[in-house]
């Protein structure tokens, strides 16, 4: 037997070496460019793939691409330092919790015309509810939050969050399944703000969406799409992005921004604190503000475009003067973008969702 | 009556199980991008499906974790068993519990401290990590499917090899490896699938730039998942389904062919 404990100590030899050598080549993987290289993490799907690659052609930089699925899984990875990434693509209340903790760089405009020229100043206006002074921030994705209906399905237009609680409408109607959505809808029609942390005006939006609850047929996150679609129900509330996609589907829908004011969200360009590859990040990020850059995006993602040089290239003038896609901020009332409430927000209004879906 | 009760019994148990697949597959074919309207049949998504590369490099990056990651699970597995049957009673159960434990354990709990782990000690996220991952909590399936073959082998054959002057190495490849290779083989076949399965894991410990097929669905939540994933997914499907019906047709020839395969190899 002793000879045998030898041989399998052979193996055991082998495969420690083997190992090691997996382990390497797994490191040597990432080769870099001619002009070294740059870390994007950004949403799924939220890139068109050739604008990478004429990126990585012109400049020589390699880009290393990777995807999250939402902030809140985003936010542990940058935080755990287990990859050093250069650029994220983060929403507004996540930018605001980002630079609260000191976790981005400020960004030099003088290294980005196309950022400085292209972006709309509307939209760094709309940035200052999270990014006060716009030093962190370059918006890239935007959108409102909307109601869409069939309009074969209602009596009277949409126009107003109230009529989510009209008693006619029950089971026709699909509620959002996150807590600042869901709660927005509620302190809009209450009037109040979607980023208060006062109790009563809490209180009063969580006992509002108890008393709605048996009237939603389901809160949904991107089923909205398919269901409004198939006609399976009147009402729901969507992203104005979606509503575009949903239209071209179904000729019967409706999308319109509540008359109470909503939600503008923001998805934007940050460069992180600890960015090893800081000029290149720049380079990057004002490429994508690029006008022909940013049409292609456009067309990829079909969400709105802050860069309104982009706009100005779009050949199809229902699109370009879409009032779903790009709406009149001016026109309406009382639009907000959410900020972020602290760990204590956090935990009272997830705390109050749990008493709505418990109810 | 008793027999038509149990036809239909089976038939529900199948109708349940196949349903979500059967419908994945129809949509597959649907022209229109959502699953609410039929905008009559189309290859779209095929075709779409192999001019993207991306799902295509998560699909050959699973298929090369899954693989690899499986063999070397194999590999350490097995050498594992044969050593727990040289061990002392207590060390042997005290042993087995700690490869138990990772299997009742909740993935997301190895996940994170998979992830924790290689934080401290400063790997690089990559390839790599994913592969040293899925082999750890590969190995304890191995050694549960190697395990129970080990106990039923005769000690005297392999002993008997030894007297009739076989080197050990020699006797173990000859006399123990060929009754050991069902169990080997339903390990490898067992760490295969639990590997193409995973995601939860894989989130964790995946570098930058790094997807496997379950990692890159997930990122497309936001914007909906795309129909070129029907697409494969029913590829896949296909192709698991004709190799299951392939190997059943012959069981028997192909375990026989198995085993004096084992024994011819060495010669």
């Amino acid at each position: 037997m002793r000879k045998n404990k030898k041989s399998f100590g052979k193996i055991t030899f082998a495969l420690a070496v083997s190992f090691t050598a997996v382990s390497l080549c797994g490191c040597a993987s990432s080769d870099k460019g001619v002009n070294g290289q740059v870390i994007v993490y950004n949403w799924g799907e939220y890139i068109d793939p050739e604008t990478i690659r004429m990126f990585e052609e012109e400049t020589g930089i390699k880009v290393i691409y990777d995807e999250f699925e939402t902030n809140e899984s985003m936010y542990p990875k940058v935080e755990s330092g287990a990859v050093a990434y250069d650029i994220a693509c983060p929403s507004d209340y996540m930018i605001s919790r980002m630079i609260e903790n000191g976790m981005l760089s400020e960004i030099n405009y003088n290294n980005m015309p196309n950022a400085k020229e292209n972006i709309g100043e509307q939209y760094y206006e709309q940035s200052c509810g999270f990014d006060p002074e716009n030093k962190y921030a370059i918006p890239y994705c935007w959108g409102t939050v909307g109601i869409l209906y069939n309009k074969t399905m209602v009596d009277e237009p949409i126009t107003r969050w109230e009529q989510l609680w009209d008693k006619k409408y029950a089971d026709n109607i699909l509620m959002q399944d996150s807590v600042r959505d869901a709660f927005m809808v509620a302190e809009k029609r209450n009037g109040d703000s979607m980023n208060t942390l006062d109790l009563t005006e809490l209180t009063a939006a969580k006992n509002l969406l108890i008393e709605q609850k048996p009237l939603v047929q389901a809160y949904v996150v991107d089923q909205v799409r398919d269901k409004m679609i198939g006609g399976e129900a009147a009402i729901g509330v969507i992203y104005s992005g979606e509503a575009i996609y949903t239209q071209k589907e179904n000729p019967d829908l409706v999308y319109v921004i509540p008359e109470e004011g909503t939600n503008i969200w923001i998805d934007a360009w940050v460069i992180l604190k600890n960015a090893p590859n800081k000029e290149n990040a720049e380079k990057f990020i004002d490429f994508m503000c690029r006008a022909d850059i940013a049409l292609m995006n456009f067309d990829y993602i079909t969400y709105s475009t802050p860069n309104v040089a982009a706009r100005e290239l779009i050949e199809d003038e229902s699109i370009k003067n879409s009032e779903i896609a790009f709406p009149d901020l001016s026109q309406y009332e009382n639009l907000e973008t959410y900020v972020y409430l602290g760990e204590d927000g956090d935990s009272l209004y997830n705390e109050l969702w749990k008493e709505v879906k418990a109810h | 009556m008793k027999n038509a009760a149990k036809k239909i019994y089976i038939a529900l148990i199948v109708l349940f199980l196949y349903a979500p697949i059967g419908t994945l597959m129809v949509l597959s074919f649907n022209a229109s991008k959502t699953r609410a309207k039929w905008g009559g049949f189309s290859l779209q998504w095929y075709i779409a499906l192999f001019q993207n590369e991306e799902i295509l490099r998560a699909l050959f990056n699973t298929l090369v974790i899954a693989l690899v990651s499986s063999l070397f699970a194999t590999v350490i597995g097995t050498i594992a068993c044969i050593a727990m049957t040289g061990m002392k009673r207590q060390a042997k159960s005290i042993l087995m519990g700690i490869t138990n434990i990772p299997m009742l354990n909740a993935d997301i709990v190895t996940g994170v401290s998979l992830m924790l782990l290689y934080i401290s000690l400063g790997i690089r996220f990559g390839m790599g990590t994913i592969l040293l991952s899925h082999i750890t909590f590969n190995i304890p399936y191995v050694i549960l499917s190697v395990m129970p073959r080990m106990k039923q082998l005769n000690p005297s054959t392999f002993e008997a090899a030894l007297d009739l002057g076989s080197s050990p190495l020699n006797a173990f490849f000859k006399v123990v490896f060929p009754d050991l290779l069902p169990g080997i083989l339903s390990g490898f076949l067992m760490a295969f699938t639990m590997s193409l399965d995973d995601f939860i894991i894989t989130h964790f410990t995946k570098g930058v730039g790094v997807d496997t097929l379950s990692t890159k669905i997930y990122t497309e939540i936001k914007k909906g998942i795309k129909p070129e994933m029907y697409a494969l997914s029913s590829l896949i499907f296909v192709i698991v389904l004709t190799l299951l019906i392939l190997i059943n047709l012959s069981p028997d020839k192909k375990e026989k062919e198995l085993r004096y395969g084992g024994k011819n190899e060495k010669k």
